[in-house]
């Protein structure tokens, strides 16, 4: 057989750890990248990394307990075998990061520092100073870099993934893709295609990623027939600093160190707020959650901020939605000690110094939970067989999905610190399975007849053409900027039918009006025009993805908000009565589970989404509910616990 | 970078539009030419929102049509060093660069220009390839035997630790080599018939010629003081002894001055000349 090569595309954590155990098994990789892969998104990671490790084992911590935790933070709505080998390899992975030089912080004895990070009791998280992804992604660049002066990855930076190809049988046999300097569109034959673009946070218009995840790598495979899983579950950060360009993150440890979060009580008080009294000041945190203040958990936070702003018209100003995070009371040398770092960047980027001034964010859009759909071969032990071809792979033969664009580890809500885990995490588990696959196959991608490589060509050639000869009169910046507005308003914080309906509608006419965009460039040279036209008419179909499956999933799960179906506390005062009430809130958990406890599955044809509902492997850890902030919560966890160990009462 | 020790207002008297003078190219070898723009002010603008506006209007102060201007940015927050450019006569980047931090420099207009020691792709977007060439040369990898599980890398203490941590921040942005007087252009055409992989060969020897610069000077001394990365330090001395090694720096410290990470280079770069002599000297006696 011909010389066997895989194409990867994408260069972030995820796709640099795929390229790098393939060229180091043997097998030649062409990385195809929109950005120098060193400039990858992932280098915005700011937090950490997570494993179970020797301190948190002392304390009684195991491999086991960062699965539940897994699972448990994202509402059960994961496959568990790979949740389970994530959490079992995590440790590993720290310790080859380590060894590939990433500069960890240390202890005085010169360990691994860790941190604690939402949603677990234990202090698994690995850092780097404020900049662990950059760190990350650093040492793995390097390490494909040293791999390209060996001769075996060859990259293709600048370059925008356009299409995968694939031959009579389906089977995905290369990619055409397009040089974003000279604007040639060609075809990469290859015996496995393995997809790393990363998240779709520009849908929203402005989110707290990079200007490169705008999904279209993810929504061309989706066009080209692959299955899209659970788009609704979109996380939203509680805290960011709103600017014209881009949200950006301002760290949960601002409130960790004492930060106050509040709104001036007469709407848009035009005061400068240190001049603001305190009585009339609304710590709206703090006094709806008496006992955990400022430091709700996540979506609560993200909740509250959104309502005070949306619903009770609290915004701090009048033509911007923003609250206080507010600082000033802590003294300078402290805040220095503990946050100099995060409150340099608020300082750089408003131009205000957040130790004078309270600074004013915003819940912003994050992570992109769903993504392309990827199958698994479960073992005996309930982990991952190691090598199969099916782990990872999308329902496209050859065509594999790793990193934030694939679906399969965070379930209905990512944990803090445990996506930069999942990206690495599956982008070395992939590569012996791809390398089974192609092992596998009767002939090189590279033997196949020119005809199959031309005819998609062509195909790409005719939309490039059509699209700069367009003369539609809509301008592609102005849709772009539509289409951010009706899904940050339908599909975010808290969401209703009406709304989703109705943000359906708008998006389906943005997405006629945006066939007919007129370029302000119709040049062969660097048309930077006509690849964000292309990119934004790409958005379409996970946008209205996110907005169907948001509009068919009646239930609260995770990142996804409907008060219409949220279940309430118990009201009930007398024991035998509020137990009673405990029982029939089971009863509703349990039928609800039955109903939603599923993978939204979106296709896409005739540019309609399709969705469709797919049961989701518990076998490991029973779905429990969770119960945070309900009044009655120890009552329905006393009935939900002997439901579990005496199963046959409920049946 | 200025640190106000109490709140000042951001802005005094607010513009109701920005003036933005662009030095503009069609591609490469083509003549560049200055071209004006205008867009409204928003409160918070940095150079990017700018170039947004700038991108959607496509037309220049005078009413004329014209091709939106192409740009380089990604993670808009200064860690993924695309955006470089020279904004007002100084290199940085565009992303962190606020309007009204400009405007009270100069009140009339801004100024972008592209970097000018790499070859311009187009308008304000350079080849930052030879960059990424050095790093290469330089071989700054942990040249570790394999990605299985081995354990844990070599035990570090906290202050070595701390020493390498800012030389790791390096987002081979480009503004050290821009400002260094030593750091020359190199742009190598395409001749006519020659393939993809001919031209990059081509380019790779023209630029191997070029003086390293600041940057890949610190990321060798970064890899020479790892454990692991140590055992192929005299790989990386004898680039840096070589064509266009440490001995190019002229010690001007420009390079320091802008180093948006404030990567202590000119420590970096005194290293590497403590250890090149070092190197040198070895080498006489070996022979
Ligand atoms: C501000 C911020 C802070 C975060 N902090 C943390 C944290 O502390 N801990 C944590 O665990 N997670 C964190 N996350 C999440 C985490 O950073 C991301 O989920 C992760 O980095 C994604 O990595 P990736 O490899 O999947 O994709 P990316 O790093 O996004 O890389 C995607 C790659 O695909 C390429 N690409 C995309 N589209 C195309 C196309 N059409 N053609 C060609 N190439 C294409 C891009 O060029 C890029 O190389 C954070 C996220 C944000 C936004
Ligand atoms: S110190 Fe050396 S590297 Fe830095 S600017 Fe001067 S000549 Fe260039
Ligand atoms: S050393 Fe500083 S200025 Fe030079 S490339 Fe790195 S980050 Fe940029
Ligand atoms: S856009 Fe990444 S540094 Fe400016």
């Amino acid at each position: 057989m011909a010389e066997q090569r895989v194409v990867v595309v994408g260069g972030g954590l995820a796709g640099l750890a795929a390229t790098m155990k393939l060229t180091e098994l043997g097998t030649p990789v062409d990385l195809v990248s929109l950005t120098p892969v060193k400039r990858s998104h992932s280098v915005c990671a700011q937090g950490g990394i997570n494993s179970c490790n020797d301190q948190t084992r002392q304390l009684g911590d195991s491999e086991w307990k960062h699965f539940d935790d897994t699972v448990y933070g994202g509402d059960f709505l994961q496959n568990q075998p790979p949740v389970k080998e994530m959490a079992y390899w995590g440790p590993k992975i720290i310790d080859l990061m380590d060894r590939l030089g990433v500069t960890f912080n240390r202890t005085q004895e010169g360990f691994l520092d860790r941190r604690r990070f939402g949603g677990t009791l234990y202090k698994r998280t690995a850092f780097a100073g404020a900049t662990t992804g950059q760190q990350l992604l650093y040492a793995l660049d390097e390490q494909v870099r040293r791999r390209e002066a060996e001769g075996m990855v060859r990259k293709f930076e600048f370059w925008d993934f356009l299409s995968p190809i694939t031959d009579a049988s389906g089977r995905c046999v290369g990619i055409v893709a397009q040089d974003m300097v000279s604007m040639q569109i060609r075809s990469f034959p290859a015996d496995a295609v393995i997809v790393a673009s990363g998240g779709c946070g520009l849908l929203y218009g402005r989110s707290t990623m990079s200007v490169f995840c705008n999904g279209s790598a993810a929504s061309r495979c989706m066009q080209a027939g692959a299955k899209y899983g659970n788009p609704e579950f979109i996380q939203v950060h509680p805290t960011a600093i709103p600017g014209a360009d881009k949200l950006r993150l301002m760290s949960e440890s601002a409130r960790g160190e004492g930060g106050r979060v509040w709104v001036p009580r007469k709407a848009q008080d035009s005061r400068p707020p240190k001049s603001i009294p305190e009585s009339e000041r609304y710590y709206f945190l703090e006094e709806r959650y008496p006992k955990y203040g400022n430091l709700v958990p996540r979506d609560i936070a993200t909740r509250e901020i959104f309502n005070i702003c949306v619903n009770e018209g609290l915004s701090v100003e009048a033509g911007r939605m923003c609250v206080y995070l507010d600082l000033t009371h802590i003294q300078r040398t402290e805040l220095d000690r503990k946050l100099g770092g995060i409150l340099d960047i608020y300082e750089k980027f408003q131009g205000v110094d957040p130790r004078d001034v309270p600074m004013k964010i915003f819940p912003a859009v994050h992570y992109s939970m769903g993504g392309l759909w990827v199958g698994y071969s479960k073992s005996g032990d309930g982990g991952l067989v190691a090598g199969h071809p099916q782990n990872q792979m999308t329902n496209l033969p050859g065509l594999y999905a790793i990193g934030e664009c694939d679906y399969q580890y965070h379930g209905a809500n990512r944990l803090g610190a445990n996506s930069l885990l999942s990206c690495i995490f599956s982008g070395l588990f992939v590569a012996p399975c791809v390398r089974t696959w192609i092992q596998n196959q009767s002939k090189s991608a590279h033997e196949l007849p020119a005809s199959i490589m031309q005819n998609a060509i062509n195909a790409q050639e005719i939309r490039h053409k059509e699209l700069l000869g367009s003369t539609g009169g809509e301008n592609p910046y102005l849709i772009h900027q539509e289409l951010g507005d009706a899904l940050t308003r339908a599909a975010t914080v808290v969401r209703n039918n009406q709304q989703l309906e109705s943000a359906y509608e708008k998006v389906s006419e943005l997405q006629q009006r945006a066939k007919a965009c007129s370029l302000s460039d119709s040049g062969s040279w660097t048309n930077q025009n006509v690849i964000f036209t292309k990119a934004l008419q790409d958005m379409f179909p996970i946008a209205k993805s996110i907005l169907r499956g948001a509009q068919l999933r009646d239930e609260c799960r995770g990142a996804h908000f409907k008060p219409d179906f949220s279940m309430p506390s118990l009201s009930e005062e007398e024991p035998a009565a509020r137990r009673a009430e405990a029982e029939r809130w089971c009863d509703r958990f349990e039928e609800n589970n039955r109903r939603f406890l599923k993978s939204t599955i979106a296709t896409v044809s005739d540019e309609e989404p399709q969705i469709s509902y797919e049961d989701v492997d518990t076998s490991l850890i029973p779905p429990r509910p969770r119960l945070y902030g309900l009044v009655g919560a120890e009552v329905i966890e006393q009935v939900w616990k002997e439901r579990v160990t005496s199963p046959q009462t409920t049946a | 970078m200025s640190s106000p020790t109490h709140a000042e207002p951001v802005v005094h008297a607010r513009p109701h539009k920005i003036n933005v003078r662009i030095l503009r190219q069609d591609g490469p070898g083509q003549p560049s030419y200055w071209e004006r723009h205008q867009v409204d002010y928003e409160e918070n603008m940095n150079i990017i929102s700018v170039l947004q506006r700038i991108a959607s209007q496509a037309m220049t102060v005078e009413g004329k049509k014209v091709t939106p201007v192409a740009w380089d940015c990604g993670c808009l927050e200064e860690v993924c060093g695309a955006c470089t450019m020279v904004i007002n006569g100084r290199v940085r980047q565009s992303c962190s660069a606020l309007v009204d931090r400009l405007l009270k420099e100069h009140a009339t207009e801004i100024e972008l220009r592209p970097m000018s020691k790499f070859p311009v792709i187009r308008d304000l977007m350079v080849d930052r390839k030879r960059m990424f060439e050095t790093l290469k040369r330089v071989e700054a990898w942990v040249p570790v035997d394999g990605y299985d599980d081995m354990g844990p890398g070599p035990k570090l203490s906290r202050a070595q630790q701390e020493e390498n941590y800012p030389l790791s921040e390096c987002m081979t942005c480009g503004c050290c080599v821009e400002a260094c007087p030593q750091y020359t252009k190199i742009e190598v055409h395409r001749r006519p018939g020659e393939t993809d992989d001919q031209y990059d060969q081509r380019k790779r020897e023209t630029y191997a010629q070029g003086f390293v610069g600041a940057a890949a000077i610190s990321q060798a001394v970064l890899f020479n003081s790892h454990p692991t990365g140590a055992n192929i330090a005299n790989e990386r001395m004898a680039v840096l002894t070589g064509t266009g090694g440490v001995q190019d720096c002229g010690n001007a410290q420009n390079c320091v001055a802008v180093c948006p990470k404030k990567i202590p280079l000119t420590r970096s770069i005194a290293r590497a000349g403590r250890a090149a002599t070092l190197y040198a000297l070895k080498r006489i006696f070996d022979h």
